[in-house]
This record gives C-alpha cells, sequence and structure tokens, in this order.
C-alpha cells in the first residue's frame, strides 16, 4: 500500500495558489517597485516545484503539460523581440518607452514596454528553473 | 548612434532562440543556422568597411548616454575580429554537417553553436568591463554545453574541470570588477581610461591589473595557467575543437590587448610581467607539443604556445609590436582551425588520431596531405605564408626595443614548432601504408576538405599579399595605441 | 560595518579556496558557489555600503544608495545561479559515468 502523506496534499493545494498570486502580485510590481520578472518567476517556479514534490510527477504532467525547453525559447523569443521594436522606429536596441494611460476600472495605468520584456524573463526563468530540476528528478525513475 | 553595432549580436541570439523552437527539423536548423551565420559575415564585413571609412561606430544601448549606459564599440580591432570569427564558424558549421551524428545536432546544437557566437562577438565589439563578463559567460555556458555534448566518459571529465576552472577564474573576474568600480566608480571602459589616467594612486591599479591579468590569462591559457586546456581540447568533435581552438583563446587574448591598450597602458611593471609570462608560455607551451604523440593533442598544446607571441607582441608594447599582434591573431585564427578540422579529416580516415597507429596518409589522400603540409607549413612561420609575417612584425619590434631575450625564446620556440609539426607529416603523412581500418584507404573525403579551403587559401592570401594587410594592420595598431579616438567617440566629446 | 564586510568577505574565500582544494566533486563544487558569493559581498561593500535611502521612486530623499552595483549583482547572481544548475548537473552526469566522485580518480590516463 502506498503511504499517500494527506497533511501535504491538503496544505500544498492552498499554499501553491497562494504563492503564485503573490508571483503574479511581484511580477506586475516590478520596475519601480521591488519585483519583476525575476523574481515573480522564481516564486511560480517554487509554486510548481512545491506541486511536484508533494505529487508525483507524473500526475502533475498531466495537468500542466508543458514543454519547458519551449517556455525559455519563448520567454527569450519575448525579451528579444521588445527590444527590436524599438530598432524598427529608429532608437538603439532595448530602447524603453512608457505612457500613462486611464483604463476604466484600474484607473491611472503605467504601461512601459518594460513590461513585456519583464514577461520573457518571468517565462525564461520558470522555465529553466523546473527544467534543470525536472531533468534531474526524471533521471532517477 | 549606429544600430549596425548590435546586429552581429543580435542576429544569432535571435536565430537562436528561434531555433530552440524547431528542435526536431534537421533541415530547418540547418538552413536557419546557414542564413544566420551569412547574415553574419556581410553585416560584420559591412561593418568593417564603415569603420575603416568613417572610424569608430558606437550604439548605447537603451538610449543611455555613453558612460552610465552600456555601449557597444567597433573599432578596427573588434570589428574585423568579428568578421573573422563569423567566417570561422561558417567553416565549422559546414564542417560539422558532414561529421555529425544526426543525434547530436537533434541536441540543441545549432541554438548553442549560435549562442556561443553571440558571446563572442558581444566580448569583441562591447566597451563596457561588466557587459564584458556577461558576454563572457554567454560564451562560456555555451561552450560548456558544446564541449560536453555525447557524454562520453572522458568527455565528462575533461569538462568538468573546465567548467571549474573557467567558474572560478569568473568569479575572480566579478572581484576584479569589484575592485575597479570601488577604486573609479565607473565601467565604461572610454570612461575608466580617463579616470584612471587622472588617478593618484598607482599601486592599486597595479593590483587591479594584475588581477585582470590573471582572469584573461585564464580564458587565454598564458603560463601558468594553461593546465586546463590541452586536455579539454581533446575531448570534443574536429568542428567544435576547431571553433574553440580558433576561437575562445583568442578572445582572451583580444581583452588582454584592449584593457592594456586602454585602461593600464601607465603600469610598465605589467608589461614586463606580460613580456616575461609571454616568452615562458611559449616555450613551455611547444614543449608540451614536441613531447606529445596524438594529433589533436599536439595541435591543443601548440594554442598555448601561439598565445604567448600574442602576449609577448602586447608585452613589447610598440605601435609594430601591437600590429604583429593582430596580423598573428587573425593567422592563429585562420590556421589553428584548419589544423584542427585536418585532425578530424585524418581521423574521419583512418579511425584514430594517434600518430603511432596511422601512416602513408599522403600515398591514400595526396590532397589531404598536401594542403595539410602549407597550412602546417604556415602555423610553423615559413615564408611566405601568412605565419611568417606575424612573427617577423613581432620580432622586428622585439629588437627595436631591445628585449632581446625574449625574442631569442621566440625563435627557438619557431624552430620546436616547425619541428612538431613535421613530426605529424613525417609519421602520419609519409611512410608505408598503415591504419587501424582496412577499408581507410578508399574512403572519399573530398566534401569535408571544401570548408577547410578557404581557410587554406586565405593563410596564403595573408602570405602573398601581406603588404595590404600589413598596412591595414599598422592602422589598427595606432588607433589602439592612441585611445583618444576611441574615448572620443564613446563619450561623444568632439 | 566595512570592515565587518570584508572580514566576512575574507572568510568566504577561505572557504572556498579550501572546499576547491579538497577532492570530492561535490565539495569543489560547493567551494565554487561559496567563492561566487565571496565575490559579490565583495562588490556591494567596495562599492559603497547603504548611503541613503534606497533608490526608489517613491522615495522622498536627498540622497539616494548607488543602484548600479546592486543591479549587477543581481546579473552576476543570475548567471551564477544557471552555471550552478549546469554544474551540478553534469557532475551527476560524471559520477553516473565514472561511479566515483573523487577527483583523483578523474584524471585520466595516458592512452586515451
Amino acid at each position: 500500500m502506498k503511504n499517500t502523506p494527506v497533511q501535504l496534499h491538503v496544505i500544498t493545494r492552498i499554499v501553491a495558489f497562494i504563492i503564485l498570486a503573490f508571483s503574479v502580485f511581484l511580477f506586475f510590481a516590478g520596475h519601480n517597485n521591488p519585483g519583476g520578472g525575476f523574481i515573480g518567476g522564481l516564486m511560480t517556479a517554487a509554486a510548481l516545484v512545491l506541486l511536484y514534490l508533494s505529487f508525483d510527477l507524473k500526475t502533475i504532467k498531466r495537468v500542466i503539460p508543458f514543454n519547458y525547453s519551449k517556455i525559455i525559447g519563448a520567454g527569450l523569443l519575448i525579451a528579444i523581440l521588445t527590444g527590436i521594436v524599438g530598432m524598427l522606429f529608429g532608437f538603439p536596441f532595448l530602447t524603453q518607452f512608457d505612457e500613462y494611460y486611464h483604463i476604466p476600472l484600474l484607473g491611472e495605468t503605467h504601461a512601459a514596454s518594460a513590461l513585456p520584456f519583464d514577461l520573457g524573463i518571468y517565462l525564461v526563468v520558470v522555465g529553466f528553473t523546473l527544467l534543470v530540476i525536472l531533468t534531474v528528478a526524471e533521471d532517477d525513475s | 548612434m549606429n544600430n549596425l553595432v548590435i546586429l552581429p549580436i543580435l542576429i544569432p541570439l535571435l536565430m537562436g532562440v528561434i531555433l530552440i523552437f524547431f528542435k526536431d527539423s534537421k533541415s530547418v536548423q540547418r538552413t536557419v543556422s546557414v542564413i544566420s551565420v551569412g547574415l553574419m559575415i556581410a553585416v560584420s564585413a559591412y561593418l568593417t568597411y564603415i569603420v575603416y571609412t568613417e572610424g569608430i561606430q558606437t550604439t548605447e544601448l537603451g538610449d543611455w548616454p555613453a558612460p552610465f549606459g552600456i555601449v557597444l564599440v567597433a573599432d578596427l580591432l573588434s570589428s574585423s575580429l568579428v568578421a573573422l570569427s563569423s567566417l570561422l564558424s561558417l567553416v565549422c558549421l559546414f564542417f560539422a554537417y558532414q561529421t555529425f551524428s544526426a543525434e547530436r545536432e537533434r541536441n540543441f546544437f545549432h541554438p548553442f553553436f549560435l549562442f556561443l557566437m553571440v558571446g563572442v562577438n558581444g566580448s569583441f565589439l562591447t566597451g563596457d568591463l561588466f557587459n564584458l563578463f556577461v558576454f563572457f559567460e554567454v560564451m562560456l555556458i555555451s561552450s560548456f554545453i558544446l564541449i560536453s555534448m555525447g557524454s562520453k566518459q572522458y568527455q565528462l571529465r575533461e569538462s568538468l574541470k573546465y567548467v571549474i576552472i573557467n567558474t572560478v577564474s569568473s568569479m575572480f573576474f566579478v572581484a576584479a570588477i569589484a575592485y575597479i568600480y570601488g577604486v573609479t566608480g565607473t565601467l565604461n571602459m572610454a570612461d575608466l581610461a580617463v579616470k584612471i589616467g587622472e588617478l593618484e594612486q598607482t599601486g592599486v591599479i597595479s593590483v587591479i591589473a594584475v588581477l585582470f591579468l590573471f582572469v584573461f590569462g585564464t580564458k587565454s591559457a598564458i603560463f601558468p595557467l594553461y593546465y586546463w586546456l590541452p586536455h579539454s581540447y581533446f575531448a570534443p568533435p574536429a568542428a567544435i575543437a576547431a571553433l574553440f581552438g580558433g576561437l575562445l583563446t583568442k578572445v582572451g587574448v583580444y581583452t588582454i590587448m584592449r584593457t592594456y591598450t586602454l585602461i593600464f597602458p601607465h603600469d610598465q611593471t605589467v608589461f614586463q610581467i606580460l613580456l616575461i609570462f609571454g616568452g615562458l608560455t611559449m616555450f613551455i607551451g611547444v614543449l608540451g607539443a614536441v613531447s606529445q604523440f596524438d594529433f589533436k593533442r599536439i595541435l591543443a598544446v601548440h594554442i598555448v604556445s601561439q598565445v604567448g607571441y600574442m602576449i609577448m607582441g602586447i608585452g613589447i608594447f610598440t605601435p609594430l609590436a601591437i600590429a604583429g599582434t593582430f596580423y598573428f591573431l587573425a593567422h592563429n585564427i585562420i590556421v589553428k582551425s584548419a589544423l584542427f578540422l585536418f585532425a578530424g579529416v585524418a581521423e574521419k580516415i583512418t579511425g584514430t588520431s594517434h600518430l603511432k597507429q596511422m601512416s602513408g596518409l599522403l600515398k591514400t589522400h595526396p590532397y589531404v596531405g598536401w594542403l595539410f603540409l602549407i597550412t602546417a607549413l604556415s602555423l610553423a612561420g615559413i615564408p611566405p605564408l601568412s605565419g611568417f609575417f606575424g612573427k617577423f612584425a613581432l620580432i622586428i619590434a622585439g629588437f627595436d626595443a631591445g628585449n632581446y631575450f625574449v625574442i631569442a625564446v621566440s625563435l627557438a620556440t619557431g624552430v620546436l614548432t616547425l619541428f612538431s609539426m613535421m613530426k605529424i607529416f613525417m609519421t602520419s603523412f609519409w611512410g608505408e601504408v598503415k591504419m587501424p581500418d582496412p577499408q581507410a584507404k578508399d574512403k572519399k573525403v573530398g566534401s569535408l576538405l571544401i570548408p577547410i579551403l578557404p581557410l587554406v587559401a586565405l593563410t596564403i592570401l595573408l602570405g602573398v599579399a601581406a603588404e595590404p594587410f600589413m598596412q591595414f594592420s599598422l592602422e589598427l595598431a595606432e588607433q589602439l595605441m592612441d585611445p583618444s579616438e576611441y574615448i572620443n567617440s564613446v563619450l561623444n566629446k568632439e | 560595518m566595512e570592515i565587518l564586510m570584508i572580514l566576512t568577505v575574507g572568510v568566504l574565500f577561505t572557504v572556498a579556496t579550501y572546499m576547491i582544494l579538497s577532492k570530492s566533486m561535490l565539495r569543489v563544487i560547493i567551494g565554487v558557489v561559496i567563492l561566487s558569493h565571496g565575490a559579490h559581498l565583495l562588490f556591494l561593500t567596495l562599492s559603497g555600503l547603504k548611503q541613503g535611502a534606497p533608490p526608489l521612486l517613491g522615495e522622498e530623499a536627498s540622497a539616494y544608495t548607488d543602484p548600479l552595483p546592486q543591479a549587477l549583482i543581481l546579473t552576476a547572481i543570475v548567471i551564477g545561479f544557471g552555471i550552478t544548475a549546469f554544474m551540478l548537473v553534469l557532475a551527476y552526469r560524471t559520477y553516473k559515468a565514472h561511479k566515483t566522485d573523487n577527483l583523483d580518480e578523474l584524471r585520466g590516463t595516458e592512452d586515451e
């Protein structure tokens, strides 16, 4: 009979979502306040690793069927393209633009081209961390 | 401001990222890599032309003004090295297509090959010390992956050592950057040149200069720090070994050239150290090569010896010596990679790279033999091939500066280089036909030679038409010896 | 405070050197990681410890701390993170292939 750690499962289900929500908050807090793509990505990766730890690999693979190396690629692509957009308008690579917009419900919103760049970093960090951990973990089984 | 400067970095980066999505399609991988390397060659050749006609080009990344943001600078030295390395990468790519197994190509070989070029081109073009560290790491981590790809037993073992030694030296790089930032408060190389020129305390600067020498010396394998090189460059297959042997140590030499001409030119003791280490490096390197009996190992140890010549050139520190150093650097990038590729061809034919197990290649494959001989003689510095003129300029410069002892060492090294090259030629190409593989005689390797031909042609061209190339090197050396143009174009002072 | 930091850096470098010179593969890697921490701490110390408010938009202060070293150290940490992960996987593969983590036994032989 397999020994199922019930407490771990129950707590993980709740805590993982709290961590994920906090990671999204950190991601959007970035640029002008502490936070950003890197730390948000690490936090998300931590939540996912917690899931992998408490449930087994196969179950989570069914729930999250992503190919992490493709996620790294997507993240890098987004980050690079953000840099190239500026070049098309004759600015140097990686020039950033920002503007304040008034959006209903959200009020005054700061839209910066640093955000898609951060999204790229976020994806790279999540993909990288999980890829490394899963590669070693899968090798054993 | 000119966005052209970033293109040699951006093209391989973007293409490499795109290739991550096409992991399983061999034809897409190959076409995209060749297209991107071809574009890199075109852009870098054009960049060199622009720099030659219009002067130094810069790009301020993110539109941040110079001493505060990261700036990319293309002067004659960096742009011509970018062009050379792009050409070399195309050659190695074509050679890899014909020798690599499908398995290897599927395991992200192409993206990391392109990322390696990002690191190499970035290290050549950047004008910021910390950015140099970042590009070094991009280059190193790609090289770690390329060198350990395949996971054979000895390969894993040697790449582990390579990784650890290079990482330790990278950490010292961070420490050196910390010291120089603590002393001057800037990391922009042009700004550093100005600030260090104004600084009173020369003692601190000498310490920092030696710390940088340790870091770059480990990467470029100079005398006490070369021990990692022969084994690690023996491990990967020929196409990758050629790229590493041709480029990676030269990036280290380039950084020594750049930092010592721009940031630390005031310190005479450091140049004395460079001279001594240059002499020791070349002599001990060639002794190692003479003692080896393996095709690839001889070439790998020879890299150390040739790096010694370049370090000697920087140590002499006159315009002619710097010009000679550049000439020798360019010659060495071409010739060394060609020789590694010949080692790959010989290994493909005979199935071994050990000299005692093969002989008589000249009878079965005469073209390989004679082309190898031309390249080997060029490495040894026989006129009228390219190696001669680089060494000639260095030796003349050494006589002018009165460094007779180092010159004597370098001449003795030249003789021993010739000896070890002839050892390869006589044991493996001359003599009775003897190979471990009985079918070796009938193996066709004509298509393998095609990528090497441009390299052999270049070494002959650099030798026969040395006059215009030497003129170019002298102009380049003048630009390096008088950094005011570099400083002004970076800091936008007219 | 600077003295304390410099002493910490010294201790870290000493420990790292000791670990790198040991024979176990894993210890060497931990040594490299500690060395990187030492280097980052050195950077932080040499560029001047806290001199003002954090360099954020909301702070109203007369002096701000130099944000550049922190950005650079963060970059270096990320790079170190990647390289450490790679080294650990490589060491793991080497261990599996050679069945030993003693570096003395990984010297290699002449006839390869």
